[in-house]
């Protein structure tokens, strides 16, 4: 190791209110290497490289750069320092066309713009040398996800940075579009940048980078070569014990079929076709996964099937009974419980308690409601078990539901849809943002779920997540099921295939798998 | 009515159209500035009747027009300055703080006027038109569009400004943005509060000169709640015009045609509908406005959205 | 090391009374905000009114305690306050359901324009029966013009806020038609509706003063409100619908109905308002029935933070300041429009106050 690390961040502690974000981290990064940044939801990755960026201050510890101890005040202060960073919520306005994108903040406020020729060719220089594809004059809000991510990148570059941070660049795009952006990092190197990968995936951690710091509980736990380690040994690092999540369950017992979907087509809240025709059975006593990168028509189907997306074509029938296109109203008391993927948006009302969050769906019904009036005491009672029977930590009912942390709120979430007695329970990302403890108890839940005869239906874009507790996965992209896979690890290679659009005709023909 | 007499019915419409679309002309573009950069003014009406009052006490002090204007812009902004702070820096609700400066913008300047003016009973002198050579003595033509005063043609001068500031500088450009995706403006290194704080200033500024036009280019007396509803019809063209400088400028004509036509229909003695119908018609056209141009497409994304810095 | 205190003080004091500690300073705050607002903008009152050459010191003397004079001058207080509560506590269920309906002005012209048609075109009825009409139709109208700026906006999203204001201009100016064309009294010389029958008036409290029962009806229909906003599904049902819509849809509730309810509630209250100027206090119906009650009513809605009960005493301070404006006009002069400055004030400062007590709430 040289004497002179390239970034060394000494010791950095950060608070936001009453979470620590950092812990005391310490982490050095040499020049012209790729550093992954390893680590779990929470753990911290994303607000260290905000404090190296730019984005948010320290409140102690020091950063050395090339030498010397720098602090950034802004992000320009820190891309005029040729460090730049691409984040996981892209920064660009997509009202605007990608130069003026690029140009966004550049120079003086008061400065007329005549000189985009030069901003389009330098664009247009930048794209063909790293076959970007990227069009200079493209709106933002025109453009594909994947098109946007290398909108973003080429925007740093395009800033002359040395120093770049890629902000789990992976979450966003399929199997395919991942190894295309892993061997851009490799050409990035090459030419002499260096880079800050942040990622919790631990084959694309593996399979690109020089060194690996793990962080967990906002600190740097380990710093790694990559040579030196292996997958199970980061995991275990990561969470701080052996996982590959094996929870005990029984073989399923699959019995009648609860929920039938039947050519299911809707767009998207933009217009846009999200579901093509999708058909599947969730039959009881069997948890069915749906794999797939996110976008790929996963949210459509969730709100189409609970009721707040209107069904252009197909049939939802559950329990006999056809529910398409009925009032969320009617879909939830007909044994529909659905945790939702955005929690904050549909699941719960943050300014609101514990108590009133429970009766969310059930406000005006015994033995909440009677003659039109809340029966408070029912309501708490009902409240104090679930927090006691799903260990929410909450000071009591009547607490703001907002003041708790996120996993909490999960608990609570699933609590209540559980307790709502449902044939049927739709799940959206059931561990989204929360912590491996509360992780691991959900999941369990579900098991239990479907140990007692419901039908469970888990969309989700974490494999870890479907592979430990779904009995088959589905594969969903461009809003098709594409196939059907058993939860077996040793056919990743094949779902990965599936994710990124590649059907079994496919497979067996490798002369096209192209 | 023969063709004549309509021609010239038309042609006085018409430039009557102009000169009543000027207050909203002005109010609307400004609104399009603070709207783009996400912030709503639905104080715009207390605004304006800042600009009026302070218009008309400074030119009734110094005999100047153009001191008038200034001070009406001035009044305006400074109004502005108030709303900018309790909804940019104290981050409190936009609609909130709006109502509360149309009740202000209404009780202080009928508090100083009633204080000091209103027994004078004296009006100013206000701006005259200017007959423009050759141009004004075209038939039909010359009545619409070349007999206004200079505040009337400067409305065209102010479209195009502000759509060239709007789209071809680097301001304009950051502008639309913070009202898009501020977090974007903020990482790229340029201050949203700051950028917020000009859009409101440009839209209060505007404001206040549609303000002042009523007392130094239209009336030539301040009375009590002279906008009558204005800063709010300007609401409206900002969504008619879809937050296009240009577009609100033709918003703006088409309900000066309204008001135009609700006055010109009074004074003929032949019509029997009631003049209150007339006299609803802006405000009724407002709403059909609002009905028929529906959608919020084109509005950005953060408009009314306080924006949270880490 | 908070969470080892926290531990500490639980084992040390009951959970009973750690929440009635918790309700009490819940409260004390929320008393405190509203008071300091107050004062704020009666400082900032007193000095518009010294910077002018009048008394300062007037805006406490004369405008707060002013109007106290007898038991009369109290009657014409709680006269005023009666529309101001109404509209208040009507908007409170508005407001809480996220509907910014700045159209209560309109509202209560509808009603007055109601009341009037029921209390003039309807005669030989009981005043136990005609009465009770008269403010049922005033209630009818208002609920029913406050209900087009709600259908437009769930039906085809047209800003309320925009909708109930062009309202206000129309119902004003329909008044105005009104009283000067088909309801206008033939013999009156000005602009005015044929006196309501007898029969039609609200009843009064004291017969010798002009202070009627709308103020009882006032009180009984904000604790009313209060309690349905507070402890009825309903009631809980706006409250979240007004707080995160996508949750209300998720929940099953119907956004678009609760809307419409929540706007009409304050829309109703508004009319009922405006009936009882008219058949209470005018018996007439007039061009300008209202000095802006219905503007005034947005203040005291947000001074009350949008608690109906609280709007209760927030109508009764307006009122005190609106009466003792009206004092202070007569005695020294000081233009009556200066209660519109300190009704900004107020609003300005409970938002300010507002925001500083999130961040102590965030701070604790």
């Amino acid at each position: 190791m040289s004497a002179k690390p390239f970034l060394r961040i000494d010791n950095i502690r950060k608070r936001f209110g009453p979470i620590i974000a950092s812990d005391g981290v310490t982490l050095e990064i040499d020049e012209g290497e790729i550093h992954a940044l390893l680590g779990e939801n929470g753990a911290g990755k994303s607000v260290l490289m905000s404090m190296i960026c730019g984005m948010v201050r320290p409140d102690e510890g020091e950063i050395v750069y090339r030498g010397q101890s720098v602090r950034f005040n802004s992000p320009r202060e820190a891309i005029r320092q040729r460090i730049g960073m691409v984040h996981q919520h892209f920064m660009l306005v997509p009202n605007l066309t990608v130069a003026e994108n690029y140009i966004l903040g550049q120079g003086s406020a008061l400065k007329v713009i005549n000189d985009m020729d030069k901003v389009h060719a330098k664009i247009r220089e930048l794209s063909d040398h790293y076959a970007l594809d990227v069009r200079p004059d493209a709106l933002i809000e025109d453009l594909s996800v994947g098109e946007q991510q290398r909108v973003e990148i080429l925007k740093v570059l395009f800033h002359g940075i040395d120093l770049l941070i890629l902000d789990e660049p992976t979450a966003v795009l399929t199997p395919q579009e991942t190894d295309r952006l892993l061997a851009l990092m490799g050409e990035l190197v090459k030419d002499g940048k260096t880079v800050v990968f942040i990622s919790h995936k631990l084959d694309e951690v593996m399979r690109v980078s020089n060194r690996i710091s793990v962080m967990r509980d906002g600190r740097v736990v380990h710093t790694v070569n990559v040579a030196e380690t292996d997958a199970r040994a980061l995991a275990r690092m990561m969470v701080g014990r052996d996982v590959g999540m094996e929870l005990p369950r029984s073989p399923a017992a699959p019995g009648r079929i609860v929920l039938s979907v039947e050519n299911l087509t809707c767009r998207s809240e933009t217009g846009l076709p999200a579901v093509r025709g999708v058909s599947l059975d969730v039959r009881a006593g069997e948890i069915v996964g749906i794999a797939g990168v996110s976008g790929n028509g996963q949210t459509e189907l969730s709100l189409a099937l609970s009721g707040l997306l209107p069904v252009d074509a197909g049939r939802v029938v559950l329990n006999g009974t056809d529910i398409t296109g009925l009032e969320p109203a009617r879909i939830n008391a007909s044994g529909f419980s659905h945790i939702p993927e955005d929690r904050h948006k549909h699941g719960i009302v943050l300014s609101l308690s514990l108590s009133e969050n429970t009766i969310l769906q059930r406000y005006d019904q015994p033995p909440f409601a009677a003659r039109g009036m809340l029966n408070r005491r029912a309501i708490g009672e009902h409240t104090r078990d679930l927090i006691k029977r799903f260990r929410v930590k909450s000071r009591d009912e009547d607490q703001r539901i907002g003041d708790l942390s996120g996993g909490n709120q999960q608990k609570l979430v699933v609590a209540r849809e559980l307790a709502r007695n449902p044939d049927f329970i739709l799940v959206n990302q059931l561990a989204r943002g929360i912590d491996i403890g509360a992780m691991e108890f959900v999941m369990e839940e579900m098991l239990k779920q479907r140990d007692s005869g419901r039908a469970i239906l888990l969309i989700s874009t974490e494999l870890e997540e479907l592979f430990a507790i779904c009995d088959r996965i589905l594969v969903m992209c461009h809003g098709e099921i594409l196939g059907e896979l058993p939860p077996d690890r040793s056919r990743l290679d094949e779902l990965g295939l599936l994710m990124a659009g590649k059907t079994a005709d496919h497979l067996e023909q490798p002369a096209l798998a192209g | 009515m023969d063709d004549m007499m309509f021609l010239t019915f038309l042609a006085t419409l018409v430039g009557a159209a102009w000169r009543l679309a000027t207050p909203l002309i002005f109010a609307s573009i400004g609104e399009v500035f603070s709207e783009r950069a996400g912030v709503l003014n639905i104080g715009l009406e207390g605004t304006m009747l800042v600009g009026a009052f302070c218009g008309f006490a400074t030119a009734f002090a110094t005999g100047s027009i153009l001191l008038g204007l200034l001070a009406g812009v001035g009044g305006g902004m400074l109004f502005g300055l108030v709303f900018a702070f309790f909804t940019i820096t104290i981050k409190a609700d936009q609609i909130v703080v709006g109502a509360a400066l149309n009740l202000l913008g209404m009780g202080l300047t009928a508090f100083v006027f009633r204080t000091y003016y209103v027994s004078t009973g004296k009006g100013i002198e206000i701006a005259q038109p200017i007959h423009i050579p050759w141009l004004s003595d075209l038939p039909f033509l010359g009545e619409a569009f070349f007999r206004q005063n200079l505040i009337v043609y400067s409305t065209i001068l102010v479209a195009i400004l502000a759509t060239l500031v709007l789209y071809r500088t680097s301001f304009g450009l950051t502008l639309r943005a913070v009202g898009e995706h501020p977090k974007a403006v903020d990482v790229a290194g340029r201050n949203v509060a700051a950028y917020r704080y000009a859009a409101v200033m440009v839209g209060t500024g505007l404001a206040g000169l549609g303000g002042a036009f009523l007392t130094l280019g239209h009336s030539n007396q301040f009375v009590e709640g002279i906008t009558s509803g204005r800063g709010f019809i300007a609401l409206a063209v900002v969504v008619f015009a879809r937050w296009s400088p240009i577009g609100a400028f033709f918003v703006s004509l088409l309900f000066g045609l309204f008001y135009a036509l609700q006055l010109m229909l009074q004074a003929q003695a032949s019509i029997v509908v009631p003049y209150q119908v007339l006299q609803a018609l802006p405000y009724l056209m407002t709403i059909v406005t609002l009905v028929v141009v529906r959608g919020k497409g084109a509005a950005p994304s953060k408009l009314g959205q306080p924006y949270e810095m880490r | 090391m908070e969470q080892v205190n926290q531990g500490v003080r639980e084992n040390v004091y009951p959970q009973a009374a750690q929440a009635l500690y918790r309700t009490l300073s819940q409260a004390a705050i929320s008393a405190v905000t509203p008071i300091a607002a107050v004062l704020v903008a009666l400082a900032f009152g007193a000095a518009l009114l010294w910077l002018n050459g009048f008394n300062g010191t007037d805006v406490v003397t004369v405008m707060i305690f002013g109007s106290f004079q007898d038991a009369r001058s109290v009657a014409e207080i709680l006269l005023k306050a009666t529309p101001l509560i109404l509209i208040g506590a009507g908007l409170c269920v508005a407001f809480r359901c996220s509907i910014w309906n700045i159209g209560a002005e309109g509202q209560l012209y509808v009603g007055a324009i109601a009341a009037t048609f029921v209390g003039t075109s309807i005669d030989g009825l009981s005043v136990w029966v005609h009465a009770p009409l008269v403010m049922l139709a005033g209630a009818l109208a208002g609920a029913a013009w406050a209900g087009i700026a709600g259908y437009l906006k769930v039906r085809f999203q047209a800003s309320e806020i925009v909708t109930t204001i062009m309202l206000n201009y129309i119902a004003i100016i329909l008044t105005s038609y009104l009283v000067t064309g088909p309801m206008k009294d033939a013999s009156a010389a000005y602009p005015q509706s044929a006196r309501l029958v007898r029969e039609a008036w609200t009843p009064r409290i004291v017969s010798d003063m002009r202070l009627h029962i709308g103020i009882l009806v006032a009180v009984v229909l904000a604790v009313a409100l209060y309690i349905f906003l507070q402890r009825s599904s309903r009631g809980f049902a706006l409250r979240v619908v007004g707080l995160n819509p996508h949750a209300a849809r998720y929940a099953g509730m119907d956004v678009r109905r609760n809307v419409m309810i929540a706007i009409c509630i304050s829309g109703a209250l508004a009319g009922l308002a405006g009936a009882f100027e008219v058949a209470g206090v005018t018996h007439r119906l007039y061009q300008n029935i209202s000095p802006g009650y219905g503007f005034e009513g947005i203040a005291v809605a947000l001074l009350a933070s949008n608690n109906p009960l609280a709007a209760i005493i927030s109508g009764g301070l307006f009122a005190t300041l609106r009466s003792g404006s009206e004092v202070l006009q007569i005695t020294s002069q000081v233009p009556q429009v200066l209660v519109l400055v300190i009704q900004g004030m107020v609003i300005l400062s409970v938002v300010a106050f507002a925001k500083f007590r999130d961040i102590l709430r965030i701070a604790a």
